[in-house]
């Protein structure tokens, strides 16, 4: 299916993890654009966080990369990619099992694709061994209602 | 972070000042295990009052603390949690074995945590 999205934005960073906070505030900053609720901004940064991080010490480990985010805006939905070159996920099932994590001496509480899973509407997994993974999220903002209702208005009126 | 010891308590507050992300707990994690075996309090209370996000970075460093505190022979409370935190806290069953306490921020040592 071919989508027309009405925005758009990349944005790429090194695998740092000071820049955990600028990226989940960033796409925050561009999904405010369908005036989310308070919830729904956080429930976005969060997944965001959740997912950078995993591309930080999990994808690249002690390596530097860089981190892709591409974030699209289409039918009141935010649609988040994140993505890494990194090592890869060699069993994906395993991974998204909550409280499972591959790290137990970092304190890690292995929540981070649940937490993925349950705040956001769909999250999709793609994951090469050796080459990368790439995680896909969508979420639909609620508060959008009011947008539709002036946008039929408009239609009316015109 | 900020922290303050009540000796006559035996309570170490401790104010967590900043977002609770992977990149925070890594320094988080050794100030405030510092901080217990300095004092070796009888309580460590975790005041949440000024953290407005927390991912699951936040429910290792929270887990982390827990195991340590019980090792040394410390309890430890959370309080004053935001419902965005609230939320996280809850889904990770994390509040089964470390509850949410009220009111400590009408105390007048609590008060003497304030910046």
């Amino acid at each position: 299916m071919i989508r027309r999205y009405e925005n758009e934005m990349k944005l790429e960073f090194m695998s740092k993890s000071n820049n955990e906070a600028f990226a989940r505030i960033t796409v925050a900053a561009f999904a405010s654009q369908l005036d989310p609720t308070i919830e729904e901004l956080a429930d976005i940064k969060t997944a965001v966080s959740e997912a950078v991080t995993n591309c930080i010490i999990h994808g690249y480990e002690k390596a530097e990369g860089m981190v892709q985010i591409v974030a699209r805006l289409y039918d009141h939905t935010l649609e988040i990619e994140i993505s890494d070159h990194g090592k890869g996920i060699e069993d994906i099932e395993l991974a998204r099992k909550p409280l499972y994590t591959s790290k137990p001496n970092l304190e890690r509480s292995g929540m981070g694709f649940t937490i993925m899973e349950n705040f956001m509407d769909e999250m999709q997994i793609e994951s090469v061994v050796g080459m990368g993974t790439k995680i896909t999220m969508r979420k639909k903002i609620s508060s959008s209602e009011e947008e539709e209702n002036k946008q039929e208005t408009n239609r009316i009126l015109a | 972070m900020k922290s303050r010891y009540v000796e006559e308590d035996g309570l170490l507050f401790i104010k967590l000042t900043e977002d609770i992300d992977h990149h925070e707990t890594e320094i988080l994690r050794r100030m405030i295990d510092n901080e217990v075996e300095r004092y070796m309090p009888r309580k460590v209370i975790l005041d949440f009052s000024r953290v407005l996000f927390m991912d699951s970075a936040g429910i290792g460093l929270i887990l982390g603390r827990y195991k340590f505190c019980k090792m040394v022979g410390t309890q430890i409370e959370i309080t004053n949690v935001k419902p965005s935190v609230k939320k996280i806290l809850e889904m990770s069953g994390l509040l089964k074995i470390i509850p949410i306490t009220a009111g400590y921020q009408n105390d007048f040592l609590w008060n003497a945590c304030q910046p």
